[in-house]
This record gives C-alpha cells, structure tokens and sequence, in this order.
C-alpha cells in the first residue's frame, strides 16, 4: 500500500477532529443553535440538554461528576483559572505556587505574572529521565504554599509524571494539586479520584475533538475547591467562567470524550506497538540515537529522539514530506533550543538534534516504515556533511573542545 | 519558515562538500560556531602557492539548512579567488544571493568567519613553515 504524504506524525500539537465527532456535532450549528443560557424556550433547553450531556461525558472518561466540569475555550484558558483563580481565592492562606521547569508555557508564563504580583513560585528541577523529585517537592512545601501544579504528561517527550504519589504528598499537606492533562487524557487511564488530583486541564483538540474548547475539572468535595473567575459576566459555569457555551464545541468535545473511553485500551496498545516499532527500527538503522526522557514512564504515542551530529531544521528540511517537531531552535524565532529538552541535562547539541514523534489514530506501519526509511537517508546524508560526526569519528571528544563561539 | 529556493538547491545539491588534509601546508582550516549554538561549520581552502590563487573549497556543517547554504556558497565564490579577494566577501552578500531573512542573518555572520579562520589559517602555516615547506611532503588526499 502506497503511503498519501505528507504524513501526519505530530498528534501532541493537534489531532484531526474523528469523523463521528464532526457528526455529531453538525446539527448544533444549524437545527439545535440555541443558547444554553436561554432559560425560558425549547431551543434553550436543547442546548443546554447537549452541554448537560457532553459534561457527563467529559466527566466520564477522568471518573469525575459532572459537576465538576466548567468549560473552557481550551487548556491554555484552564491553567490561567487553575492558578490565578487560586491564587486570588486562598491569598490570605498564602502566596506560593509549586512547579516544574518542563511544563507547558501556559503554566510558567501565568507564574511568571503571579510572581510580579507579589507571589512566590518554586519551578522544580527535573531528573534525567525528565521525571520531578518527590522529596524535592516535599522540601519545597512551606506553610504559604496554596498550589502544586505539575502536568501529568510533557508535550514534548511524553514523560508521564508521578502524578498519584505527588496528589498523596499534596493531601497530606494540605495543598491543592492542579494538573495540566492535556496529553495524557483520552490516551491512557486517568482518575481524577485514583490520582488524588483537585483540578486538571483538558483540551478537546488533543483528542480528536475540535479546537477552542477545553475543561478544568473543579474537585467539589475533599477538598471543595474555590476559584475566582478570571473572566466576568453572566456567571455561566457556576460563576467561574462566563461567556456564552460554544455549544457546538462542547458536543463535540464530549463525544470525543466517549469515543476515546470506549477506544483507549485497544488504541493505546496498538499505538505503543507502532511506536516501539519505530524506535527499534530507527536503532537499527542509525548509530548514536539519544532517547529524550523516561522510557518507561512515557505516553505509549510519543517518541523523542536526537539525532547526534545532525541539527534538527535541517533534519526537518529533508522530511519535509513528514510532520513531525523539533526542540532545535532554528525551528522557532527564538535562538533557543527546547527548555524541556535543556531541562534534562542532555547538553544543547543534542537538543538541536531532536525530533519529537507523535503517533494517533490514523498512524499506519506503511507511514511509520516511510518515515523510519526516510530519516535513515537524510541523517546519513547530513551527517556525512556534519564536521562533528567527523572528529567524533576521528576520536575527538567534541565536549572538551574549545568552540569559537565570540559573537553568537 | 519558507525558503528561497537558492537555500532549498544549495541544501539538496550542496557543493563541495568534504575535507581535505588539514596538515598540508597550502590547506587553511576554519572552524567557526559551537554545538550548542546549533550551527559548527568547517571550512577548507587550498590555495595555489604560485599564484595565490584558491584553487579548491570544501566545507562540512552542522546547522540549519541556511547554514548548509551559506557555507556551500562560499565554497563556490572563493574558488578562482585570491586569498585577498577571498577576505573581502561580506556576508551582506550571502544574505543578498541567498534571501536569507533577519532570523538566518547568524548563519552569513557565520560564513563569513569561516572564510576569514580558514585564510588566517593558512597564512599562520605560511609564515611559520616559509623556510621548510619545500621539505614537507605533500599528503595524497
């Protein structure tokens, strides 16, 4: 079977929308195009029966109540309610918020505001398996800390985080624990009530619903979590975030939802295959490949590797025929490769060197054989090109050399 | 990011890719940029010790495909040059040949050194070798 390029391997930064999603959702832009805060007729109530519906799915696929839900226009929206909502609400109990260098920007950079605000943030180191420290974590709880926020799996090396152990350490103290879940609802098991987690942020987008609709799961009960809008109006969502429900998002959002709870345990399993398949491929292809985080603790979709001696656009250039990520930095208008990537310790050339996979439902063996093909060529192709690869193979030690870095 | 097509010809068919040995007497060496910049580039010139003349260019870089573009284009404009006429290539004119935009501006800088370490490099060996060059033996490539 021929593969159709390009090839789509870049599920953590979207996901199409699942066709019995789109279906699902048709009539609500057209027929049922009510406003769920229309109390008082029929195409109101239809609305909001679909909002109501979509909840308990949502609800659902983490083992939350309904009423726990409060949507939002993605997870970007839900980390700032998250934090700044508890910030402002728990002010009086205290002022610092616990996190960890490798999350998503929608975390540190609302930290970062809080901070000029007159709050105190610990951004916790990760190990070299791109995991948090727990006895770190412990150290760093004081008696002004109102927040731990640490996403459950990274965006860019899918390195799954201790999540249950550090929603005991937050109970145990006292301290409310949110999580940014983006990556890893829909894909693999997540409790609210097993993880012992207070707030989560859910996007539909990264899970084959549609964009610009999002959750925060509010935990109501032990503890009954208490946020401050961030946005104000009409009081919609039980007073935390006001707006008119994008009904049609929502629908599709929480069959998304369902779809992904009755699928996960088969696509999941199927995926991780494909992805080992890849990995060994790739291995037994290439020498000098570098796995970037945990690869036990890791979504079973993603893979992220450095390809030492070959910096990553140009990787990028000669598959360009494949959609795929890298932490280079030449990818990007900063000059700065990934933060996660440096995070890890792996050292910056190797984090020019990486690309981050991410395999979903639509991903095939004929794609992955492509793609493995593909960057075997142009690896060996650019590292012939490399004067790296050349020394290393000459036997110098590239991290003892001296660079002429003046002026870059 | 889009690229020129002179970027995407010179990333796909580069020139004269390769080394040559970096002990010959009429071979200047330089090696410009770091790991953990993203962009190393190494850059050969040969040059004729009659004429003065470079008769051959080879280079090898780590880097982005712009980087890869800059340092194949200097290979071909410094053949047929003079060592002199090779150290007033400015990397405003790589940027101009190649359209390269603000945020690839580093990679011409780049180029640019390259070319100036290979020819310092060069002239380094001449001068200290200048009494005892017509003993060394010329390395076959």
């Amino acid at each position: 079977m021929a593969v159709k390029l390009p090839i789509y391997m870049d599920y953590h930064a979207t996901t199409p929308v699942d066709p019995r999603v789109v279906a699902e959702m048709m009539p609500y832009f057209t027929e049922h195009f009510g406003n769920a805060a229309s109390r008082n007729h029929p195409f109101g109530w239809e609305a909001e029966e679909a909002v109501e519906k979509a909840r308990k799915q949502v609800a659902d696929l983490i083992g939350a109540n309904a009423k726990e839900i409060v949507f939002t226009s993605g997870a970007t929206e839900s980390d700032n309610l998250a934090i700044k909502g508890v910030a402002e609400m728990y002010r009086e109990k205290g002022n610092h918020i616990i996190t960890a260098v490798t999350e998503h920007k929608a975390i540190i950079d609302t930290c970062k505001r809080l901070e000029k605000d007159g709050y105190r943030v610990t951004y916790l180191a990760v190990q070299k398996d791109g995991r948090i420290n727990l006895d770190e974590l412990r150290a760093a709880i004081t008696d002004k800390t109102i927040l731990i926020t640490i996403m459950a799996a990274n965006n860019e090396i899918g390195v799954i985080q201790p999540v249950a152990e550090i929603g005991a350490i937050a109970k145990e103290k006292g301290v409310l624990f949110h999580t940014d879940a983006v990556q890893m609802v829909g894909k693999v098991p997540f409790n609210v009530n097993d993880l012992k987690v207070d707030m989560a942020s859910l996007s539909a987008h990264k899970m084959y619903g549609p964009k610009g609709v999002g959750a925060l799961y509010v935990r109501r009960r032990n503890p009954r979590v208490l946020l401050s809008a961030i946005i104000d109006g009409g009081g919609h969502e039980r007073g935390m975030r006001s707006g008119t429900l994008n009904v049609t998002g929502i629908v599709g959002f929480g069959k998304a939802a369902e779809l992904c709870k009755q699928e996960m345990a088969v696509e999941s399993e199927r995926l991780r295959k494909l992805r080992d398949y890849l990995n060994e491929k790739l291995h037994k292809q290439l020498d000098e490949l570098y796995i970037n985080g945990s690869m036990e603790h890791r979504l079973p979709h993603n893979l992220n590797i450095s390809f030492a001696y070959v910096e990553g656009e140009s990787l990028l250039m000669g598959i360009n025929d494949v959609a795929v990520s890298s932490g280079s930095a030449c990818t990007s208008a900063s000059l700065e490769p990934s933060y996660v990537l440096k995070a890890l310790g792996a050292g910056d050339d190797l984090a020019h060197s990486s690309i981050r996979f991410g395999l979903g439902r639509w991903s095939t063996k004929e794609e992955v054989d492509y793609v493995a093909d593909k960057l075997t060529a142009v690896v060996t192709k650019l590292r012939d090109m490399s004067p790296l690869y050349e020394l290393a193979k000459e036997g110098v030690d590239l991290s003892t050399m001296v660079w002429q870095t003046e002026g870059h | 990011m889009a690229y020129s097509t002179k970027v995407i010809d010179h990333y796909e068919n580069p020139r004269n890719v390769g080394s040559m040995p970096k002990d010959d007497p009429n071979v200047g060496t330089g090696l410009v940029g770091a790991p953990e910049c993203g962009d190393v580039m190494k850059l050969q010139v040969k040059v004729n010790p009659e004429t003065g003349v470079i008769d051959d260019a080879k280079f090898k870089t780590f880097g982005c495909g712009s980087a890869i573009a800059s340092s194949s284009l200097a290979t071909e404009w410094l053949k047929g040059k003079t060592v002199d006429e090779a150290l007033a290539i400015k990397n405003t004119d790589i940027v101009t040949e190649l359209s390269l935009p603000p945020v690839k501006i580093h990679c011409s800088v780049l180029a640019e050194d390259a070319i100036k370490a290979a020819i310092s490099d060069y002239k380094k060996k001449q001068t200290a070798e200048g009494k005892t060059a017509e003993k060394v033996a010329q390395p076959t490539a």
